[in-house]
Formats: C-alpha cells, sequence, structure tokens
C-alpha cells in the first residue's frame, strides 16, 4: 500500500508532447479513476505509472521515493491490461505463477498465493485451463488474479472493462469496487466511461490532451464542474449549453439572454458576474423543469420524444435552432410537434464566461 | 443429374464421383475440370510410383522392352545335371499343345530346351517366338540389400551426414532467425530499418551468383569437405526472418509488457513467451529449412569434395555416373532418398502449402 | 493439440539444455548493457550470418570478377582490370556463337534465353489452370492438391533420375510408344527433344509450388464478387478475364517474378537429367558458371564470377523494370 506522487510528469513522444506537464498526489488506498476522451493521455500517464514508458521530464515517486529510474518490474506495481494480456500458451494456474518463478519465489510460497487469489476471485476451477477456454468475465477475473499474485503496492488498470458486454460490465464493476474495499490497496484505474468514473471512484482525475481539468470526488465533479469540459464530460447524457449574455443582475437573480429568446431569470448568485458579459448557460437535462401551460421559461419544440418508461427524453428544438435534451420523469404526455416550457430550478443551473470557466457556484439566500 | 434426383439407393458411384459439393446442376466444364484433373494425377504421380515399381524389378526384367508393368521374376526349375536353376519357359509344340520346358541356352531365334520332369529325354531345340517364359510377380526386396551391401554400408554415412546438415541446419536456422525476428518486431530501436532491409536484400541474391566467394570463405574457414561448410553458409535465411517477423508482429505488445512487469529477462519472454507462441510460423519455417537442407545439390556438390563427406544427394549423383548400367541399385536408392519426405509430406501437407501461400502473398 | 504445437514441443525438448546455459548469459548481457541493446544482441547472430555468407560475397565477387589466374584467395590474385569481360565477350560475330573464345559462355546464354521465357510461361499457365481446376466446387480437393504439390518436395536429383528412368531408350515412354506401334525416339540424345524434356520436367517439378499461391490468391478474392457478376449476368470468360484475372494481378506478379528467377537458376535437374547434353544443347547460364569455376581445370574463378555479375545484375534490371510496371499499373 502506498501513496503516489506525480511531480511535473511530462512525456513527448518525438516533437509531439503527449503530456505537457502534470502534477497529482494519490493518497495510501485510494481508488482513483483518469477519465477523459480517448487521445487525452490517460493511457500514458498509466504507462509512466507502471514503468512502460519513460518519462521525459519530472518525477514519479511510490511512498516518496522517486521510480523514474527503476524498471516497470521492480516498482512494486502491478497492471491489468485492456486485452487483459494474458500468455495464450500457459494455463490460469501457469498464468498466475509465471511473475513468481521468475524471482525464484520459492514454490510453496507460489502456490499458497495462485491459491489465495484464486479463491479471492473464484476462479479455482479454472486453474487447468487456459485463456481461449475461458469467458471474458473470467479471463478479466484471471488478469485481476495475476495482479493480486504479485502482492503490489499499487494496482493499475488499462480500461479493464472495455471488451465486456455491458452486463457484464456493471457486475465487474462491482467486484472491482469490492476488491478494492477488501484489499485497501492504492489503485489507478483509468477508463474512457464516464459511468464507470462515477460509480467506482474515491477521486476522479479528468484529462484532456495531457491536462488536468478537474481533480475530486465524483459528486463534487458533477455539482460542481470547473469548466465548460468537465461539465460537458462528466454527466450523462450531455449537459444543456446555451450561449448568451447576463442582461441584468438582481441581488439573488441573474436575468440571462440569448439572441431570439426570451430573457430568463434564474434564481441564486455567482460571484464574478457582470452585466453585459459574455457567458454559457449549462443546465442538466435532469434540472429543467417543464410546464406543458404555463408561459414561464423558454418555448421548446418537441421533435422527439424517447420513452423509457420511468422516464422520457424530450429531444426539443428551441427558437433559433438549438438543440437542447430534456429528461421529465415519469411517462411523458408531450408528443413531436408540442410546444413546452422550461426552465432550470433555483441553483441548478452553470454559468461559465467566455474562457469556460465556470463563474463559482450559484449561491441561494 | 441434380442431387435431389438421387436417391440413397441408386447412387452409383459414377454419381458419386460427379457429384460436387454444393448444389447445382452438374456443368460441362465439371467434366473438363475432372478430366485435366485426372490427367494430372497420370502426369504428377505416375512417373513416381514407377520408378518404385522398377526399384523391385529383377535386373533382367529392368532389361525387358517393352516393360512389364508389375515386377516379374522369371519361375526356375533345378534340373538334373545342370549348377544353375534354369529359367522355365511354356512351348508351344508343332501339334498346337503347350509343354513347360526349361531352357538351357539361346542361340539366335532358337533355344535349347529340356524337360525338366524328363532330364533323360535330352535337348530339344525350340523357336524363340513359341516359348513365352513362365513368371510370377515378384518384389526383388534385394536391390535394396545389394545397395546396403555394394555401398560397403557407406550409404549410412550418406544418411547420416544429410541428416545431420538437415538438423543442425534446421535448428540454427530456427533459433537464429527467431532472434533476429524477435528484434525486429518487437523492439523500436535506431537501426532497425537498415537491419531489416540488409537481411531482406539477400533474397535478392541468387546462391549460384555468389557461389565462387562463398566457397571461398568455406575454404578460409578451413571447412571444405566438412559438413560444417554446408551448414553454415545457409542458415541466416531472409525468408525464414520475414515469416517469422511477420507473425511475430501480430503477437500483441501487451503479453510483452505484462511479462516484463512478471519480471521476466528479455531472454526470458523471448524463450518463455514469443517462441511458444510463433510455434505455427516456426513450423513453417522448418518444414522449408528441411525440405532445402535435405534436397540441397550445388553447395554440397562444391564444398563437400570428399565420398565420406557426400550428403544422399550427392551419392544418388554418382551413383547415376559410376553404377549407371546398375539400374535397379540406382533405382532403390532414387526411392530410399525420396521416401523421408515423402512420408513428411503426408503428414505436414497442409502446413506446407499454407506455409507457402503465405510466403507468396505476405 | 495441433502438429505445430507437438512440433514445438519437441524442439523444445532438444534445445533445452543448451537453453539453461544460454539464459544466464543472455540475463548478464542484459544487466551489462541494458534493455536497449538487447535487440542488437538478438540480431548479432543473424546479421554475423548475412554479411558473412551473403554481403561479403558480393564484393568478393566483383573482386574475382577483375582479378586473374586459378588461385582461390583475393590476396593471391593479380588484378586484370576488365580482362575476364572481354573475354567474355571476345566474338567475332555476336550472331554466332562458334566465332567466340568462349563460345560455350554465348551458347549458355542463349540457351537460357531461350529456356526462361518458355518455361515460365508454360509453367504460369498450366499453374493458373491447375489452381482454377483446384478453386472450383469439386470433390477431393485435398487430394488433388496433394497430387500436384508432391514433386516441389522431391531432391532435384530424384526428380532428375526419375524422368531420365522414364526418357531413356528402353524407358516407359518409349514402352508405351512402341505398344502402340510407332517408333520410339531417344528423347534426351536429340538437342530438340532433350530441350523439350528439360522444360517439362523442371515445370513438372516446379508448378505445385506456383499452384499453392496461386491457388491461395483465388480463394482470397470475395466470393461475393462473383455473386454480384453472376446478377449481372457475366459470362463465365468474361468473369474470368474482367475479375479473376485483374484481382489475381498481385499474386501473378509475385508468382511471375519467382518464377523468373528461379528458372534462370536452373542447375540441378539438368545437370543430372541431361547433364547440360547433348553437346550443350541444355547448358544453361547456372551451369557454365559452375563449369568453368569447379568443373573444369585449371578452375577460372574470375571469369565465373564475371558470368555470374552479369547474371545478378541481368536479375536485378529484370526485377526492377517489374517492380516499375507493377507500381505504374496500380497507379491507373
Amino acid at each position: 500500500m502506498a501513496s503516489l506522487t506525480l511531480d511535473k510528469v511530462t512525456k513527448s513522444f518525438g516533437a509531439v508532447e503527449v503530456i505537457p506537464g502534470v502534477d497529482l498526489d494519490i493518497k495510501d488506498g485510494e481508488f482513483v479513476v483518469f477519465v477523459g476522451p480517448s487521445g487525452c493521455g490517460k493511457s500514458t500517464l498509466l504507462r509512466l505509472i507502471a514503468g512502460l514508458e519513460d518519462v521525459s521530464d519530472g518525477d514519479i515517486r511510490i511512498e516518496g521515493d522517486s521510480v523514474v529510474s527503476i524498471p516497470a518490474a521492480d516498482r512494486g506495481v502491478a497492471m491489468v491490461f485492456q486485452s487483459y494480456a494474458l500468455y495464450p500458451h500457459m494455463t490460469v494456474r501457469e498464468n498466475l505463477s509465471f511473475g513468481l518463478e521468475n524471482i525464484r519465489m520459492a514454490k510453496p510460497e507460489i502456490t499458497r498465493r495462485v491459491t489465495e487469489a484464486a479463491t479471492l476471485l473464484q476462479i479455482e476451477q479454472l486453474l487447468e485451463r487456459r485463456p481461449k477456454q475461458l469467458s471474458g468475465g473470467q479471463r478479466q477475473r484471471v488478469a485481476i488474479g495475476r495482479a493480486i499474485t504479485r502482492d503490489p503496492k499499487i494496482f493499475l488498470f488499462d480500461e479493464p472493462l472495455s471488451n465486456l458486454d455491458a452486463e457484464l460490465r456493471v457486475m465487474m464493476r462491482v467486484e472491482i469496487t469490492k476488491l478494492h474495499e477488501r484489499l485497501g490497496n492504492t489503485m489507478i484505474y483509468v477508463t474512457h466511461d464516464q459511468i464507470e468514473a462515477m460509480t467506482m471512484a474515491d477521486k476522479i482525475v479528468v484529462l484532456r490532451k495531457g491536462v488536468i481539468e478537474q481533480v475530486g470526488a465524483p459528486l463534487d465533479l458533477y455539482n460542481h464542474p470547473r469548466n465548460l469540459f468537465v461539465a460537458g464530460f462528466i454527466g450523462s447524457p450531455r449537459m444543456n449549453f446555451v450561449e448568451g449574455r447576463i442582461e441584468a443582475l438582481g441581488e439573488h437573480t441573474i436575468t440571462f439572454a440569448a439572441d431570439g429568446l426570451p430573457p430568463l431569470v434564474l434564481d441564486g448568485a455567482v460571484e464574478g458576474a457582470a452585466t453585459g458579459a459574455p457567458v454559457t448557460l449549462g443546465v442538466r437535462p435532469e434540472d429543467f423543469l417543464v410546464s406543458h401551460a404555463a408561459e414561464k421559461g423558454w418555448p421548446a419544440t418537441v421533435s422527439i420524444a424517447e420513452q423509457y418508461g420511468a422516464s422520457s427524453y424530450l429531444h426539443c428544438t428551441l427558437p433559433g435552432d438549438r438543440p437542447v435534451l430534456i429528461h421529465e420523469p415519469g411517462q411523458s404526455k408531450a408528443g413531436r410537434g408540442d410546444v413546452i416550457h422550461v426552465a432550470p430550478p433555483a441553483g441548478r443551473w452553470h454559468l461559465f464566461d467566455a474562457e469556460g470557466l465556470a463563474l463559482g457556484n450559484p449561491r441561494l439566500s | 443429374m441434380t442431387e435431389a434426383s438421387m436417391t440413397k439407393t441408386d447412387m452409383s458411384v459414377s454419381a458419386f464421383l460427379m457429384r460436387r459439393r454444393g448444389r447445382g446442376r452438374f456443368h460441362w466444364t465439371d467434366g473438363l475440370t475432372y478430366a485435366y484433373l485426372l490427367l494430372g494425377l497420370v502426369v504428377m504421380f505416375v512417373p513416381v510410383l514407377w520408378v518404385v515399381v522398377s526399384s523391385f524389378k529383377t535386373p533382367a526384367n529392368l532389361a525387358e522392352f517393352p516393360p512389364t508393368i508389375l515386377p516379374f521374376s522369371a519361375e526356375t526349375a533345378v534340373v538334373e545335371g545342370f549348377d544353375e536353376p534354369l529359367p522355365l519357359f511354356d512351348v508351344v509344340g508343332e501339334d498346337g499343345e503347350t509343354v513347360r520346358l526349361a531352357q538351357i541356352r539361346r542361340v539366335g531365334i532358337q533355344a535349347q530346351m529340356i524337360d525338366p520332369a524328363d532330364p533323360e529325354a535330352g535337348r530339344i531345340v525350340v523357336p524363340v517366338e513359341n516359348a513365352t517364359p513362365v513368371r510370377r510377380v515378384y518384389l526383388a526386396f534385394e536391390n535394396y540389400t545389394n545397395l546396403l551391401a555394394s555401398s560397403g554400408n557407406q550409404i549410412w554415412r550418406y544418411v547420416f551426414n544429410s541428416l545431420f546438415i538437415t538438423v543442425v541446419a534446421t535448428v540454427i536456422t530456427l533459433v537464429m532467425n527467431s532472434m533476429a525476428a524477435f528484434a525486429l518486431s518487437k523492439y523500436r530501436f535506431r537501426g532497425s530499418n537498415v537491419a531489416l532491409v540488409s537481411i531482406l536484400a539477400t533474397l535478392m541474391i541468387p546462391a549460384t551468383v555468389v557461389l565462387v566467394p562463398t566457397y571461398m570463405i568455406v575454404a578460409q574457414l578451413g571447412l571444405v569437405g566438412n559438413l560444417w561448410g554446408v551448414i553454415l553458409p545457409t542458415v541466416a535465411t531472409p525468408t525464414g526472418v520475414f515469416l517469422l517477423r511477420q507473425y511475430m508482429l501480430t503477437i500483441p505488445d501487451e503479453l510483452i509488457e505484462a511479462a516484463r512487469m512478471d519480471h521476466a529477462s528479455e531472454w526470458r519472454i523471448f524463450w518463455r513467451i514469443i517462441l511458444p507462441l510463433s510455434s505455427p510460423a516456426l513450423a513453417v519455417v522448418a518444414i522449408f529449412s528441411i525440405l532445402s537442407r535435405w534436397n540441397d545439390f550445388l553447395l554440397p556438390l562444391v564444398v563437400l569434395n570428399r565420398r565420406e563427406s557426400y550428403t544422399l544427394q550427392l551419392a544418388l549423383a554418382s551413383f547415376q555416373t559410376e553404377y549407371g548400367i546398375q539400374y535397379e541399385i540406382l533405382l532403390a536408392m532414387t526411392t530410399l532418398t525420396a521416401l523421408p519426405l515423402a512420408c513428411a509430406f503426408i503428414f505436414l501437407q497442409r502446413y506446407i502449402t499454407t506455409g507457402i501461400a503465405s510466403t507468396g502473398i505476405k | 493439440m495441433s502438429a505445430g504445437t507437438q512440433f514445438a514441443a519437441a524442439a523444445g525438448a532438444v534445445v533445452a539444455l543448451p537453453a539453461r546455459l544460454v539464459e544466464p548469459v543472455m540475463y548478464g548481457l542484459q544487466r551489462l548493457l541494458g534493455i536497449r541493446r538487447m535487440p542488437w544482441v538478438f540480431l548479432l547472430p543473424n546479421l554475423v550470418a548475412v554479411i558473412l555468407f551473403a554481403l561479403l560475397p558480393v564484393f568478393i565477387n566483383v573482386f574475382y570478377s577483375v582479378s586473374g589466374s586459378d588461385r582461390l584467395f583475393p590476396w593471391d590474385r593479380p588484378l586484370v582490370g576488365g580482362a575476364n569481360y572481354a573475354t567474355l565477350f571476345d566474338c567475332d560475330n555476336f550472331l554466332d556463337p562458334s566465332t567466340c573464345s568462349r563460345d560455350l559462355f554465348w551458347r549458355a546464354l542463349g540457351n537460357s534465353l531461350v529456356f526462361v521465357p518458355v518455361q515460365v510461361t508454360a509453367m504460369i499457365l498450366i499453374a493458373l489452370l491447375t489452381a482454377i481446376c483446384l478453386n472450383r466446387d469439386i470433390r477431393a480437393r485435398g487430394f488433388f492438391r496433394g497430387i500436384f504439390f508432391f514433386p516441389v518436395m522431391l531432391s532435384p536429383v530424384v526428380v532428375a533420375l526419375t524422368w531420365q528412368w522414364i526418357l531413356q531408350r528402353n524407358g516407359a515412354l518409349n514402352g508405351l510408344i512402341s505398344s502402340a506401334g510407332l517408333t520410339p525416339v531417344n528423347w534426351l540424345v536429340f538437342p530438340n527433344t532433350a530441350f523439350f524434356w528439360s522444360v517439362f520436367v523442371t515445370v513438372w517439378a516446379h508448378m505445385g509450388f506456383y499452384t499453392i499461391i496461386l491457388l491461395a490468391g483465388l480463394q482470397a478474392i470475395p466470393r461475393d464478387v462473383y455473386e454480384a457478376a453472376r446478377m449481372d449476368s457475366a459470362t463465365p470468360w468474361r468473369v474470368f478475364t474482367r475479375i479473376t484475372l485483374p484481382l489475381l494481378k498481385p499474386v501473378l506478379l509475385v508468382v511471375f517474378i519467382l518464377a523468373v528467377i528461379r528458372s534462370v537458376q536452373t542447375f540441378d535437374e539438368l545437370y543430372v537429367l541431361t547433364g547440360g547434353g547433348p553437346g550443350s544443347a541444355t547448358m544453361l547460364m547456372v551451369q557454365y558458371i559452375f563449369e568453368v569455376g569447379f568443373a573444369s581445370q585449371p578452375r577460372n574463378f574470375g571469369l565465373a564470377a564475371a558470368a555470374s555479375l552479369l547474371l545478378g545484375v541481368a536479375l536485378l534490371i529484370f526485377t526492377g523494370i517489374q517492380m516499375r510496371i507493377s507500381r505504374s499499373g496500380r497507379d491507373d
């Protein structure tokens, strides 16, 4: 078990700078998820920590000791690969013990560790099989088991669930979380799936183009995104954005205006708001209040109404051809062509300035 | 004739042969195809079969013209008053009756015969065209035993030399080629392209073109007349490196990274992970290597100048001149030389054909 | 368990012990040199062999061709400039080999110039026809494929002796002919028939190799292309010329280049089958090089090297032209 510190870590492949400089502290026993769109450098960052790539500059410290010049095998980390990387010609048992044999561990100890890991992951009856004879979920368990037998300080997971079908993914998500609770090791988990990040992480690190956009607990990121990117990336379906300006500032209200839209009075106040400033208003689909008759809020024309049974998603268009997605609990009565009126309730909205940074959080009086 | 019209009971042999895998009517082009394939069967296979059959014929049988299809040997009988057994003939007498007589000697178109049942009756002179030899099918295995005996067991020497060259060269080729292929497929390093190109460029150099300097280098290494002089020049086959590299490129890099994190040394990664996973490609390279070493002729012809270092192929070629007349021994040896590969072919046909197909198409 | 893994297991057992000894050495090298230099360690044995027995000989060959005497080692040989080439080209009339001081060279060259195009054309046509037949929906495809392929496995000496046995004066072919009431022919004694059988036997021995490659090429053509053509009511001949041939072109090119290179190098079969005879009727370039450099006394390495370099350059030019043609074809 160990803490991990990234200190101004940079990585370039030739002239291409993949990671321009990352600082990060991970505490002992934390489950940290690196999330971001593909190509954001999250996998590279993980491989730098693993020691599969060399850092171009900066320092990586495990338990306070620099590991940048230590080969991957000796860093005390174990990795679960995206493709599992099980040795296809070896049985499950041989897969689990190969690394231990390489360090000439005593036979009884190897057997003990393999049995222990197999029991923990409930793969005892698969030990004599080869990877080809296993299902996707079983391979996943073996890959995790291989990491466990090495008794690492830090577990690294590189998109481990991306090759599983949706149902299995939900199951393995729960299992990995349970495993973390049981083992208590530091775990770093890379994914592009923000749902995995939200459901599993103690701490989420949102990355874009090699830069950390925000670090925080899942709900912190959801409730208080630091910028447009995080706001758009965390949460599904994605937040609606409308560009406009601040027309008037009240004591506890802000009036937001956009071309072609009736001015909208937002309950709550933010710091740093100035009259006339160009801003982007963000409202999550589930935050809109829908009224079918009242004239309050923006008129939205329903183009498609998706009925999920327990809830409904209305794909609408605001004046000025702005698409907007609205979540309505229960079964919606709206149909194609209907005009509904929508507005966010007090405090359930986000304002971002011209640079895309959030204008603080709405404070209610 | 369609499949639907055939019932199981009236499915004749021809229907079975003509039936095609898929559904559909029998087209005239199918007839042409089978005709061509059967012609191919005769042209490709019968010559070799003929050699094998001939190798079981007695010298007398071999000398006959036109040749007999099956190996025959003349029936003989021991007749009182003659040391050697005499060949038997069925002779049609002037009265039209057939009698079985033993031939003592032949003079022109006349033959002197004697009745083996009644030697006291004296010699009978018979026109040759009235006599047909009495024969039975006989496999002359003595051709093979004579071959071993007449060469003074030298033949085992040749077999050993061929085997030694084939096995040792193949093992070295496999290890060296796969090591090089591993380096060229699984590492990114400066100079890898230069190394790859310079190895593949040797594909363009026909062995015959560099025959003289190759011989010189072998001579300089003191290996003329030595089996290693044939082994070493052939071990760095570019096709082997190429095939193995292409195959190893398909092995995921993550496996190597996982092994590295598992504390495996580079050699251990190569030996325990990459080599076992490359076994299909290794099998193809091994088959190629065995084939070309076993059948190699020009390089051994130039380098192996001493009789004791001859390979089977060299010995076979030299038999042709030395034993030019002794066809029965030459044929027996030809059969023996081709035999190991024929056996290998039966077991490995699929590997060989897919291997060739993959080298050609890439 | 497949034959491949069985083979690997057997090979593994044979080399297990030496491997035990190699591992610590390689591990030591890795500690000493670091992982980055390990690829060179893996490359080294193969690279040494390539340089020693493939690249170096090319350069030495150039030196041989410009030096004289019958001495083997380069440092014993005096430089003679272009004398060897001049000897080869020493002719009064280039159209008549008998006026040349090395008439055999020109006869061998002439023979090769006839042999290669004839043999390659015959080889590719027959291999293509066979591959097309084998690609059809036929019974016992594996059996027939094996039948056409197996001569590839036979050694050239065995091939030559087999056909010699059939073609000899009292051989099976003459037996067939005479039992059909015709006059037997002494096939390998007359220049024209000997040349014909030289082509025939080499095609017989090698066509299986090209058939397999072409068959794989045919099988790589997707079935739905043919089905689409059938929907377009194309005749079989049009399907062949407009779909099969164009799609097979890259494979045909590979086969063509391989066939030419190997045809030029033909030696073993004819050396045993005809010995280059009758006279020099079937002597090809490689046999000439062998005769001049190794079989005749004194051994004339310089002349052999000059001839082989000319051969190598010709092959190189040929391959270059082929590549150029194929590339320009692809641009269309």
